[in-house]
Parts: C-alpha cells; sequence; structure tokens
C-alpha cells in the first residue's frame, strides 16, 4: 500500500441543518485520474456532499482537501472568500440546471472567467473558447446565446465553460437528469471523452448504466451516509447491503451489461 | 361659453418655454432617480448595516409621504434653515430622490428574481462576490427591470407637474401664467393635456426601443 496522500481527501464530513443531519461522517479518497460515482436515493445527501467539494454547500464539520490545499480552512470571513475564490478555479462544476448565462453568447459565457480571474486577453480567450468547444463538439455554436441551444447542448457549453479553467477535478451534479432521454446521450460521449483523457471526476447520477461503464468507484448514499462503496462491478453486481440491494433493484433497469437484470 | 383654441397660439412661447421646462426636470430627475435607484437598491442589498438602515429609513420617508410634501420640505423648508435651494434644484431632487426609491424597489426584486443558479453558476467558477453581481447579476436585473422602470419614469414626467407648486415654469405653471391673462383655463389646460399626452408618447416609443435593444436574442 502506498503512503502518498490521496489526491482529494475528505475527511469526517459532517453536515447538519439544526436537527437534521444531512451528511453523517463521511470520508473519501479520490485519487487523481479517478472517476466516482455517487448514487442513492434523492435525499440521501449525495448531491449536498457534492457542493460541499467546493464548498457551495458548507460542512458544519470535517475536512476536505484538494491536493495541498484545503476547501474549507477556517479563516476569517473576508479572507475566506479570497480563498475560496482561488480554490473553486481549480474545480470545476456542471449542475443539473447547466446555469449558463443568458445574456452572453456561448464565446462569452466561456470567455468570462479567464478573463476576470486569469487575466487572459479577449483573443486568446476566444481561442480558448474555440478550442474547449471543438472538444465538446460545438464550435459552429459559438456566437449563439443559450436560449437558441437544445438541453443537450447547453450542457455540453457548460462543460466547455468549467473545462476552460483547467481544473484539477471536475463535479458533475446530475448532470443529465434535466434533459430529455434523446439528448442524455451526447452529454455522457463528453464525459467519457473526459474520462480517456484521464480527468479526475466525481459524478452525481440516477444514471447507473453510465456509472457501471466509466467510474472506478461507485459510493452508495441513504440518509446521509455512505451505506457501500467499491468498484462498480461489486456494487452493481453483488452489493452486500440491504439497502443497496433494494436501491439498485428499482434503479438497474437502465443499467444493461450488468449481472443481475437481463430483461 | 364655448372653447376657443384661437387664443392659445398667441401664448405659443409660454407654452414651449413650459415644455422644455417639463423636458429638463424629467430628464435631469430621470437620470438622478436612475443612479439613484442601483445605489439605494445595491445599498440595501448588499451593504453594510451601517449603510444599509439609514438608507432604509429614508427609503420608507420618501415611499410614507406625499411628494408634494416633499417638495415644500425643500425648497420652504431648506430654505428657512438657510439651506436656499432654487425651485428648479428642489425639483429635481425632490422628483429625482422621490422615484430613486421607486426604482430601487424595482432593482431589488429584479436582483433577488434572478436565479440562484446563476450565482451559483459564476461562483463555481470562482469569480468573487463583487464580479458576479457586476458580471452576472446586475445585467439580467437590468434586462428585467427596463419595462417596469420605465413605467416609472412616465410617471416621474407626469409628476413633474407638482414642481409647478414651489414656482418652477414648467408645463402646468405656464399654462396658468396664460389663464390668469386671458380667463380661458379649458383651452390651456387642454392644450396642456395634449402636450403631456405626446411627450409620453415620445417616451413610449424611446422605451420600446430599448427594450428591443438590450432583449436577449430568443
Amino acid at each position: 500500500m502506498s503512503k502518498k496522500e490521496a489526491f482529494i481527501r475528505i475527511r469526517h464530513a459532517k453536515k447538519h441543518y439544526g436537527d437534521l443531519e444531512v451528511l453523517k461522517d463521511i470520508s473519501l479518497d479520490v485519487e487523481k485520474g479517478q472517476i466516482v460515482a455517487i448514487i442513492g436515493p434523492s435525499g440521501s445527501g449525495k448531491s449536498t456532499f457534492l457542493r460541499a467539494i467546493n464548498n457551495l454547500d458548507p460542512l458544519t464539520d470535517g475536512e476536505i482537501w484538494l491536493e495541498d490545499m484545503q476547501v474549507n480552512k477556517t479563516l476569517t470571513p473576508k479572507k475566506y472568500e479570497k480563498h475560496i475564490d482561488q480554490v473553486r478555479q481549480n474545480i470545476g462544476m456542471v449542475f443539473q440546471h447547466f446555469n449558463l448565462f443568458p445574456h452572453l453568447t456561448v464565446s462569452e459565457n466561456i470567455m468570462l472567467a479567464p478573463k476576470m480571474l486569469k487575466g487572459t486577453s479577449q483573443s486568446e480567450a476566444y481561442k480558448l473558447a474555440e478550442i474547449e468547444l471543438e472538444k465538446v463538439g460545438l464550435i459552429d455554436k459559438i456566437d449563439y446565446y443559450p436560449s437558441q441551444l437544445s438541453g443537450g447542448q447547453k450542457q455540453r457549453v457548460a462543460i466547455a465553460r468549467a473545462l476552460a479553467m483547467k481544473p484539477k477535478v471536475m463535479l458533475f451534479d446530475e448532470a443529465t437528469s434535466a434533459l430529455d432521454p434523446e439528448l442524455v446521450d451526447e452529454v455522457n460521449i463528453v464525459m467519457k471523452q473526459l474520462a480517456k483523457e484521464h480527468m479526475t471526476m466525481i459524478i452525481v447520477t440516477h444514471e447507473m448504466a453510465f456509472a457501471a461503464d466509466v467510474c472506478d468507484k461507485v459510493l452508495f448514499m441513504d440518509k446521509g451516509v455512505v451505506v457501500e462503496q467499491g468498484p462498480p462491478s461489486i456494487i452493481f453486481n453483488s452489493p452486500k447491503e440491504e439497502r443497496t440491494k433494494s436501491f439498485l433493484a428499482k434503479h438497474l433497469n437502465d443499467a444493461p451489461g450488468n449481472g443481475n437484470n437481463n430483461a | 361659453m364655448g372653447l376657443d383654441f384661437s387664443v392659445v397660439p398667441d401664448y405659443m412661447d409660454t407654452i414651449l418655454l413650459g415644455i422644455l421646462w417639463t423636458l429638463a426636470i424629467t430628464l435631469v430627475a430621470a437620470v438622478i432617480s436612475v443612479f439613484g435607484g442601483v445605489f439605494f437598491a445595491l445599498t440595501e442589498l448588499y451593504a453594510h448595516w451601517f449603510f444599509k438602515y439609514p438608507i432604509k429609513a429614508f427609503a420608507f420617508i420618501f415611499m410614507g409621504t406625499p411628494l408634494l410634501l416633499q417638495l415644500f420640505f425643500l425648497y420652504f423648508g431648506l430654505g428657512l434653515i438657510g439651506i436656499p435651494l432654487s425651485p428648479f434644484v428642489a425639483g429635481i431632487i425632490g422628483l429625482g430622490l422621490f422615484y430613486s426609491v421607486y426604482n430601487s424597489e424595482l432593482i431589488q426584486t429584479a436582483m433577488i428574481t434572478v436565479d440562484n443558479g446563476q450565482t451559483e453558476g459564476a461562483r463555481s467558477l470562482g469569480l468573487s462576490k463583487i464580479q458576479t453581481i457586476h458580471n452576472v447579476i446586475l445585467p439580467q436585473a437590468v434586462r428585467k427591470v427596463i419595462p417596469p422602470m420605465g413605467n416609472n419614469l412616465i410617471m416621474l414626467m407626469k409628476d413633474s407637474a407638482l414642481v409647478s407648486a414651489i414656482g418652477v415654469t414648467e408645463l402646468i405653471h405656464a399654462s396658468e401664467l396664460a389663464i390668469g391673462e386671458t380667463f380661458r383655463p379649458f383651452e390651456f389646460y387642454i392644450a396642456a393635456g395634449v402636450c403631456y399626452y405626446i411627450i409620453n408618447l415620445f417616451m413610449e416609443a424611446g422605451l420600446r426601443k430599448v427594450e428591443r435593444k438590450v432583449q436577449v436574442t430568443k
């Protein structure tokens, strides 16, 4: 066993709203280039957990580290604001509802952060937008507004926007849940492409097939705890915990290629 | 006694001057009310309580009392305690601040109702709070706020009639001067009404133009 510390280290993550505990002592290591899927019923805390990683939903207790940066460092509010803005430049996030800026064109959406935060010039930023759009197959939409795009295209632009900051890790919060079924694939293809390029990814998803296909590790969460974790072959084919089994029984219909489901 | 508009052209100079003053007051007060509105809205939403609460109290007073009273206070009241303002200055300050408060309410609503996902999208990229407000929230709020704020500015134009009470020779006051000499109130009040209406039409046309310009392409 290597003693080297993991790329992302989450230690004893806890969060509660008053008496309601949403995260109960979760720890997780993610290695560089690893792809982790978080699955579980709604209300299990999986999105809250993901959103804690870039402090959109701050933890009550515990530590989150990305390499040698502690995400939720204890600082005065003013200093912390500066710190977290720095940290977030390294963590790309893709949301269920895209969160593209509707008043900006596709290229402007992508250029905004590099221009504001890295001092990238207009022409360099535009080149960067072209490169990232090429990756997601939307170079022809570079001067469109988000309202002129389909859901799948919007999400691919959102991915390009996050990638333009050259993040060390990408977080996906149910990136395909809001899409029409026929648009899911185009986003999945882009995510698979990222996986091939060894992008570190943490993915909250309802799509078992995708998780089984792409991920190195699957976490099953329920009621704020990690019930079970392991490689997808184990979690999907021979889960040990009752809760995992009953959850998968309901959701495996959309996970072809695993032993439990011959439908 | 029938209407006889033949007297109106004799007082064209007076009426034109009135129109000019009405336009001048409207324009300056409108500019004050837009910038004041943005300033009050940002202060009430984001500033330290030390700045926020005085502004809130100020807004409360302005919304809760009649504009006419505020104009009297600015002109006669401040004059008595040694801060003499000209009727025009008192008028634009009064109208401008009064409508700043209403514009501020609109801007705040528009900013609050920009989807929280926009903030999260921007902050997740590493943009600071101020960069997010400036680049993402405000531009979207402005687009939302233009139609209702346009209505406010039209009301401001009509309310500029009130500054006749502190002696600015705007359209109403000019009409009264003409009426005083001719004893023909209906003719001149109708003429004034027509002038207001025409100004109104121009303002609405201008607003439609602005709305179309800032609308995101569909």
